[in-house]
């Protein structure tokens, strides 16, 4: 599948009421990288992931994995090979307990299940939730959640991970467990995210979103030191990068 | 409904009771399912005055109760849920049927009065016996059981996404109901001025929610296909536990076991 390199050829999306979330958007991502996709609210982002998994399907151009066009018809395969994690995680987890969740996706390929088990187990520990196999899902905190959420996808073994606002109402402790663990993954990774300071440990690679155009498109280090660039797309220097808020330095 | 919160996180206490481990839990759902389906059908199939004839019927939820350990309260919970329904249908049995069939002290009870209550009866034990089944086997593998009996795939996935919507119904009454009262703080209960648009929103965010919920499922591969729990195959003691219940259902619904007690008890008398 040629590395899984993604393609988004000349995309552009329009919401039914007419306005535009994406405009001529051509991106390409190799194999193994790490994206952060930022930009104001309505800049695109959701959109940009929701295209790449089928979820929505764009109204020009062609977005590809590898070799293959995402059509109705390749899409079984391409959601195989993307793990798609949703904004709030409560929308993936839907079962009476964590165990079945993690194995929703394994059963529905086919699977048989000593194979689904092994890799329930190896999601669960991965993420580090594997004493709450049992617990039902709604029981769980917000980080445990976010955790099973991942876990539901990875027991998919996909290679390619897209995450929207993965670390949003997460504690500190949440956030940087989630971190780490992300920083583990040696995925092609997606991350539409406010959360700069994240995007600049985990992503050597950012995009900026403004109106549904892509306004900067290369290292993160570079355009997290862009404050001029940051504010005209309605963000701000990460936190770790501005000064001191009680002695100024 | 002002512990609609509360509500939300009772309405998986069925699903909570089905993990543990009693005998009754660790009987093969298929079993189960089809003794609750012939225990449903021998309940229904009484006479609508019968009501001594369905006393024994009674056995089969209190043996269930105890050797599974359920309380009565969650049973309970959902027995009044159901009891408003019932209460509708047959209110009006009293009124209509005033034909006096027996005297107890003097005060005559009508032919109304009887399948009123040989209703309420009916409706209770056989919505107890539904919830039984929920509270020792769970939803997962109650569809797995329907499964086995090759139910079409259509009607377990209905059956499965409706249980889900009822929990993503309630989660979004919660929150709307939360968002209200906040903002409403010296008015009791919901004001009517708001209803409709409160109802019409709570429908809306709960599409817009199943919808997120579908799109996730889709996204890890389901094909409107159920792939269920593996169900292990009957052994000695599920066969001994269909055929024990099978015989005394069988056996109470063509003997009448309350005056055969009764004449057993008074022949000991004399």
């Amino acid at each position: 599948m040629s590395h899984h390199i993604i393609d988004f050829i000349n995309i552009s999306y329009s919401y039914n009421d007419g306005n535009k979330a994406l405009e001529n958007l051509n991106i390409r991502i190799h194999h193994g990288e790490s994206v952060a996709i930022v930009g104001a609210n309505g800049a695109g982002k959701s959109t940009m992931l929701k295209l790449l998994v089928g979820i929505l399907m764009p109204e020009q151009g062609e977005i590809r994995l590898g070799e293959f066009p995402v059509t109705k018809k390749t899409l079984n395969m391409i959601r195989q090979q993307i793990g798609f994690t949703f904004q709030d995680p409560e929308d993936q987890l839907f079962n009476t307990s964590v165990y079945n969740d993690v194995a929703f996706g394994p059963r529905n390929y086919g699977l048989d299940e000593e194979e689904v088990e092994r890799r329930v187990i190896k999601a669960l520990q991965t993420v580090g939730i594997e004493h709450l196999l049992h617990r039902a899902p709604y029981k769980l905190s917000g980080g445990e959640k976010r955790a099973a959420a991942i876990a539901t996808v990875l027991s998919m073994e996909p290679s390619v991970l897209a995450m929207d606002e993965p670390t949003a109402a997460l504690d500190p402790k949440s956030r940087r467990r989630l971190i780490n663990l992300l920083q583990g993954f040696m995925h092609t990774k997606l991350i539409a995210t406010h959360d700069l300071d994240m995007a600049l440990e985990l992503c050597s690679r950012t995009i900026v979103l403004k109106n549904g155009r892509v306004e900067y498109d290369g290292p993160t280090t570079e355009i997290m030191t862009n404050s001029q660039l940051l504010e005209e797309c309605g963000l701000e220097l990460p936190l770790s990068l501005q000064g001191c808020p009680i002695c100024g330095h | 409904m002002v512990d609609i919160t509360k509500a939300y996180y009772k309405i998986f206490i069925l699903d909570e009771l089905a993990e543990k481990k009693t005998a009754i839990h660790r009987t093969n759902p298929v079993v189960k399912l089809v003794v609750t389906f012939i225990y449903l059908l021998v309940v229904v199939s009484y006479d609508k005055y019968d009501i001594s004839g369905l006393l024994p019927m009674l056995f089969y939820p209190v043996i269930i109760m105890t050797v599974g350990d359920i309380s009565l309260k969650p049973i309970l919970v959902g027995l009044a849920i159901a009891a408003p329904l019932v209460i509708g249908v047959g209110i009006f049995n009293p009124f209509l049927d005033r034909a006096i069939v027996v005297a107890i002290g003097g005060i005559g009870i009508s032919a109304g009065m009887l399948s009123f209550a040989s209703l309420l009866i009916k409706c209770g034990l056989t919505v107890t016996a539904a919830l039984l089944l929920l509270a020792t086997t769970g939803m997962n593998k109650i569809a797995a059981a329907l499964q086995r009996l090759h139910v079409p795939q259509i009607f377990i996935i209905q059956l499965l996404l409706t249980y889900r919507y009822i929990s993503v119904l309630m989660g979004e009454t919660s929150r709307v109901y939360n968002a209200y009262t906040i903002r409403a703080p010296y008015k009791k209960g919901i004001s009517r001025n708001v209803w409709g648009s409160l109802i019409g929103l709570l429908l809306l965010r709960t599409y817009d929610r199943a919808l997120r919920l579908y799109q996730a499922m889709k996204l890890r591969g389901f094909q409107d296909q159920y792939y269920g729990v593996n169900l292990d195959k009957l052994n000695k003691i599920d066969i001994i536990y269909l055929l024990g219940w099978t015989a005394f259902l069988l056996v109470a619904k063509f003997n009448d076991i309350p005056m055969l007690l009764g004449l057993l008890v008074t022949k000991v008398i004399k």
